[in-house]
């Protein structure tokens, strides 16, 4: 009778990750049952191949990647697990799909605590579950210390499009409205504010969520949708910038309808930043048919990830794709690209 | 947000913007330097000019500490990080301003310097504490707000027998920046300067008088809120209008006619007046920077690396930042603005920082020039 090999499990409170988790041996997938299968688990990860075979998709596909670097790796409101999860959710979404799978690759850095991971993993576990897209697939591989920062995990969704529905960064039209579906700035502060050493009374919380749910409601409302875009790095400032190009228009926004939290307001008054540059990632920028707009808008704060969405601007006739804005005060300024990272004042 | 919504009332700004435009009346034209980058800055962000009438011109003067500070100068840093392997500390603001062979501070880290981002002189003082293998130097730039920090962390770090900290420093003073621009041949078009906040909060408003009195043109300090801009370009057009050159200081709330003289004191104590400093755009400046006094030579980056010497670079030739800086023309007014200079590839120093005259009306002006163009 042959005896069952005794494998020591791993050590979840001191181990780190060492070399051999990446070797693609027996330490390797250890690594996968005990903490990426044990958390992620779902029938496809169960298949255990090099990749997941999923049921026939009807519709038009929407694929997306994204990597995610983030230091430091977990920030007030979220980590980089919940990040990796929501920010490729979001993507798809903007294309106006529904997402429906999910694949993780992870660059380990030799030497990092397992306990570090698992709490990124079991992030990224509920972040998934709450979401109803599991991650299908994934790859890990290991670096030696002092080539990687950590943990990087790059992620990639798969969707299908809503029937009917065509969103692009071109399709922006003069006349239409731009709406905002919440508060600018929040998680480029609570990242800034970690990173830099800054405590402020109150905490700024990343505004991390996954913008699927809203996007259905969004598109369940029948407003006629041209564009969708969650204005991620470069804050609002550069995504709108980016879709005035793309369409070849101008835009007008009215800063006074532009919702930005007063410890975020605050933080950036006292760093010399502006909140129009700063990130997000649980926001979006919608731009419809202005007959629709009211509708639209319903439609947002009616759910909880757009309860304090606003029509922040319109759409403009200009080929030169500024983006101009009357200020709180009634004076006019213009909303330029993001000029290289945003950096401090000195006074 | 209290403090600050005060201070950026559309209603009061409204009320202030019609009694501008009643005071200025028609034809005559007025033009008014704000000297400071951060008035220029808040002109721009909050949208102030275009609530003046068309006859009231602001010219951006040279206050923007980072686009006054030399390429030499950031060459020097580039120097000491990438040949000298020291840890080089400097304001955000200062690291992308680019420099000879195509770096700039940041490039430089991407080389392999160790250059780091802090936000106060004394966070530079905290990793020359905490990395005592390694010399770490503090770019100091900055006009007198900026001087009584590093003074106080040279002070702090003699105190506490730091070895392994010094200062390059590139303090600059505010007065004879503006002699400098009342000085020019020929004279200067100026109605009258807001005068700068933050740095007058320590030398206080009197030494401005010499402003008023020898060059006969009124100065109104002002806050950097929007309405603080508003209502000293109307005290500025009241001046003018009744023939007054006087010091008027609409930022009492910060400002004393004496100014911090803790403050003075603690600089004069650190620093002495070099005999002259150069000025990106207006060239070399007598008694106009700063440098550490003798017996703090062991702080002082420029002597502790005597190898090191500062390398002139020229301004580029077809740059009239020196015209602009100078208020003779308007950033637009420049060939290469907008063009080959912009805030991504800055050519001139007023292009360089978002408090220089360049790239502030780049990034939130520009779409004036074309409309007018257009029309």
């Amino acid at each position: 009778m042959s005896k069952a090999a005794y494998v020591r499990p791993l050590d979840m409170a001191h181990g780190r990750v060492d070399m051999s988790h990446g070797s693609g041996g027996r330490a390797m997938a250890q690594l996968i049952a005990e903490l990426f299968a044990a958390a992620l688990g779902n029938e496809y990860l169960a298949q255990g191949n090099d990749g997941a075979l999923l049921p026939q998709i009807n519709g038009r596909l929407v694929m997306s990647t994204d990597a995610h670097v983030v230091a430091p790796l977990f920030f007030p409101g979220g980590d980089i697990g919940c990040l990796s999860v929501r920010g490729t959710i979001n993507d798809i979404a903007m294309m106006g799909a529904q997402p429906l799978y999910l694949a993780a690759s992870f660059i380990l850095e030799e030497g990092y605590p397992l306990a570090d991971l698992k709490r990124i993993v079991d992030s990224m576990a509920q972040a998934a579950r709450a979401a109803g897209v599991p991650i299908v697939t994934g790859d890990t591989k290991v670096v030696e210390q002092g080539k990687g920062d950590g943990v990087f995990i790059t992620t990639t969704g798969v969707g299908v499009a809503y029937d009917g529905v065509t969103l692009s960064g071109d399709l922006a039209q003069p006349g239409d409205k731009i709406l905002l579906s919440g508060a600018i700035g929040d998680h480029g502060m609570a990242i800034l504010s970690q990173r830099e050493g800054l405590a402020f009374d109150a905490p700024i919380l990343s505004d991390t969520a996954a913008l699927h749910g809203l996007v259905a409601a969004m598109i369940a409302s029948g407003a006629k949708l041209r564009v969708l875009r969650d204005p991620t790095r470069g804050g609002l400032a550069t995504t709108l910038n980016e879709i005035a190009r793309q369409s070849g228009v101008g835009m007008m926004l009215q800063e006074n309808t532009i919702p930005v939290n007063p410890a975020v307001a605050a933080a950036c008054e006292f760093l010399g930043l502006d909140a129009l540059y700063v990130a997000n990632e649980g926001k979006l920028i919608a731009i419809c048919a202005a007959e629709d707009a009211e509708r639209l808008l319903a439609a947002m704060r009616a759910h909880p990830l757009g309860q304090r969405a606003a029509i922040i601007g319109a759409v403009l006739e200009d080929a030169r794709g500024f983006v101009q804005m009357t200020t709180r005060m009634g004076g006019c300024r213009m909303v330029d690209w993001l000029n290289g990272e945003q950096l401090p004042r000195i006074c | 947000m209290r403090y600050v919504d005060e201070f950026r009332d559309p209603v009061l700004a409204q009320n202030l913007s019609a009694s501008i435009a009643l005071e200025a009346g028609a034809g005559f034209g007025y033009r008014f330097m704000e000297f400071c980058g951060g008035h220029t800055h808040a002109l721009s962000r909050y949208g102030v000019l275009g609530m003046l009438p068309s006859n009231v011109q602001m010219i951006h003067g040279p206050g923007c500490p980072v686009c006054v500070l030399p390429i030499g100068r950031i060459d020097f840093a580039i120097r000491l990080a990438l040949e000298h392997d020291v840890i080089l500390c400097s304001y955000g603001d200062c690291l992308r301003v680019p420099a000879s062979d195509g770096l700039s501070l940041l490039k430089a880290r991407a080389q392999g310097a160790d250059v780091r981002m802090v936000y106060s002189a004394l966070d530079a003082c905290k990793i020359a504490a905490d990395n005592p293998q390694s010399q770490v130097v503090f770019f100091a730039i900055g006009f007198e707000t900026t001087t009584p920090p590093t003074a106080s962390i040279i002070k702090q770090a003699h105190a506490a027998g730091l070895k392994n900290f010094s200062v390059l420093c590139n303090h600059v003073l505010t007065l004879p920046a503006m002699e400098a621009i009342l000085n020019q041949p020929g004279g200067v078009p100026l109605d009258g300067f807001v005068g700068p906040a933050h740095v007058s909060t320590v030398i206080g408003s009197a030494p401005y008088q010499l402003v008023a009195q020898r060059y006969r043109k009124p100065v109104v300090i002002a806050g950097f809120e929007p309405l603080d801009m508003l209502q000293a370009i109307l005290m500025l057009l009241r001046q003018v209008n009744t023939g007054r050159a006087e010091v008027e200081n609409e930022f009492t709330r910060a400002v004393t006619p004496q100014g911090n003289r803790k403050a003075q004191a603690l600089v004069n104590e650190v620093f002495e007046v070099r005999d002259a400093f150069e000025w990106r755009g207006l060239g070399s400046l007598p008694w106009s920077g700063l440098k550490l006094r003798a017996e703090f030579a062991q702080y002082d980056a420029e002597a502790r690396y005597p190898e090191m010497h500062f390398v002139s670079v020229p301004d580029h030739k077809a740059c009239e930042c020196g015209a602009i800086l100078r208020g003779e023309k308007r950033p637009q007014e420049c060939k290469i603005f907008g063009t080959v200079c912009t805030p991504d590839n800055p050519i001139g120093a007023c292009m360089v920082s978002s408090e220089g005259a360049c790239a502030a009306h780049y990034t939130y002006g520009r779409y004036r020039d074309v409309m007018q163009e257009g029309s």
